[in-house]
């Protein structure tokens, strides 16, 4: 029996067709918060397979301290994406495509999937998603980059009750309204549970550092984009796509405030975020 | 003899501050240059020399040793050459952006 479950993540829809009975409760338990009505037509369906032939023993991936490779490659008229536990396909001119899974239960391949997807289609309309964790507070969002280990999710544990946290790990920020969004994701670090599905405008990016003491200090734009696009999520080695995200983030830093966040991993950290 | 600097087609540029950051739109590296890298950049027309840009630009506005100059110039050059940002050659370059 087929089933259709619809993810929307920062308003893009994307339509999960499968035949697989492990598959889809599974997703639609995870994504919950982000499972929106089946529409007649969806902009992205990807009819998902379960199939372990052909992909190597989980067993061995990652042997010696190996990081798995993710291949991400335009071929002309589709996007084919391929790592050690899924491969597949997608083109932008139907819409359609179609991903094969090696285990029905890994929720973490089909999560790479759609972090890939919505990193190339988040570009068109002036946006990028980001390695970074996101809050909303008194109506405004707020975005903190920085690599494995700079503190995005300790501070995302951190979070004030009058805060909602967006994402500990994977920020999408769009632009809209005259200004810059930050939008919800299911995308989880080490918290290892989805964000909200909400979004608000985005009114500054902290670049995180841990250190001695709480203090905040202004970036350059020049330090600013730096920053940014060194936590931009590439996938994709495609040019025109790398060349619009550099022009989106060099316009984001022109209109939006971005400061280096020193913090000690307390509670404290959240009363000088405003 | 001096040789000829363009600017790669494959890549984003963008000046903040006065000061270069450089993508490559082939595998998405990042590059930053200090200001007199950058001038030499943005002067990088494939059609000026680099002797000339090291006289024009850089020891007139950072009062620099020439012979000193063109070779820590020439030595930038290659090695953003070797990173596919600048193009190099004998001759002049007509693709200049």
């Amino acid at each position: 029996m087929t089933s259709d479950t619809v993810i929307e993540i920062a308003g893009i829809p994307i339509l999960l067709r499968s035949h697989d009975s492990v598959f889809e409760p599974a997703v639609r338990k995870y994504y919950a918060d982000f499972i929106t009505p089946v529409a007649s037509v969806a902009p992205v369906e990807l009819t998902v397979e379960v199939d372990a032939s052909g992909f190597p023993d989980p067993e061995t991936v990652g042997a010696g301290g190996a990081v798995p490779v993710v291949d991400v490659a335009w071929t002309g008229d589709r996007w084919r994406l391929e790592r050690f536990d899924f491969r597949g396909e997608w083109s932008p001119g139907t819409g359609r495509g179609q991903v094969c899974l090696a285990q029905p239960q890994a929720l973490q391949s089909i999560d790479s999937v759609l972090r890939i997807l919505h990193s190339i289609l988040a570009v068109p309309p002036g946006g990028c998603l980001v390695h970074a964790a996101s809050a909303v507070r008194n109506g405004s969002a707020f975005v903190f980059p920085g690599v494995s280990g700079a503190g995005k999710s300790t501070l995302s544990g951190l979070i004030p009750s009058d805060a909602t946290l967006l994402t500990d790990e994977i920020s999408y920020v769009r632009q809209a309204e005259g200004g810059y969004r930050a939008f919800g994701t299911p995308f989880a670090g080490n918290l290892g549970a989805p964000g909200k599905n909400v979004s608000a405008p985005l009114k500054a990016v902290y670049l995180l550092n841990k250190g001695p003491r709480n203090k905040i200090d202004p970036l350059s734009r020049k330090e600013a984009a730096t920053a940014l696009l060194r936590n931009v999520l590439f996938f994709a080695k495609d040019p025109e796509l790398i060349r619009t995200v550099f022009e989106t983030v060099c316009r984001l830093v022109a209109s939006v405030p971005v400061y280096r966040l020193t913090f000690l991993p307390t509670p404290e950290v959240w009363e000088i975020i405003a | 003899m001096s040789i000829y600097i363009a600017r790669s087609p494959a890549v984003s540029a963008r000046s903040l501050d006065g000061e270069m950051i450089i993508m490559s739109t082939k595998d998405s590296k990042l590059f930053t240059l200090n200001e007199v890298a950058t001038e030499i950049w943005q002067a990088a027309d494939g059609r000026t020399p680099l002797s000339r840009i090291v006289q024009d630009v850089v020891c007139a506005k950072f009062e620099a040793e020439p012979e000193a100059a063109y070779a820590d110039a020439e030595d930038l050059c290659r090695r953003l050459a070797e990173h596919g940002i600048l193009v190099i050659s004998d001759q002049p370059l007509e693709s200049a952006r």
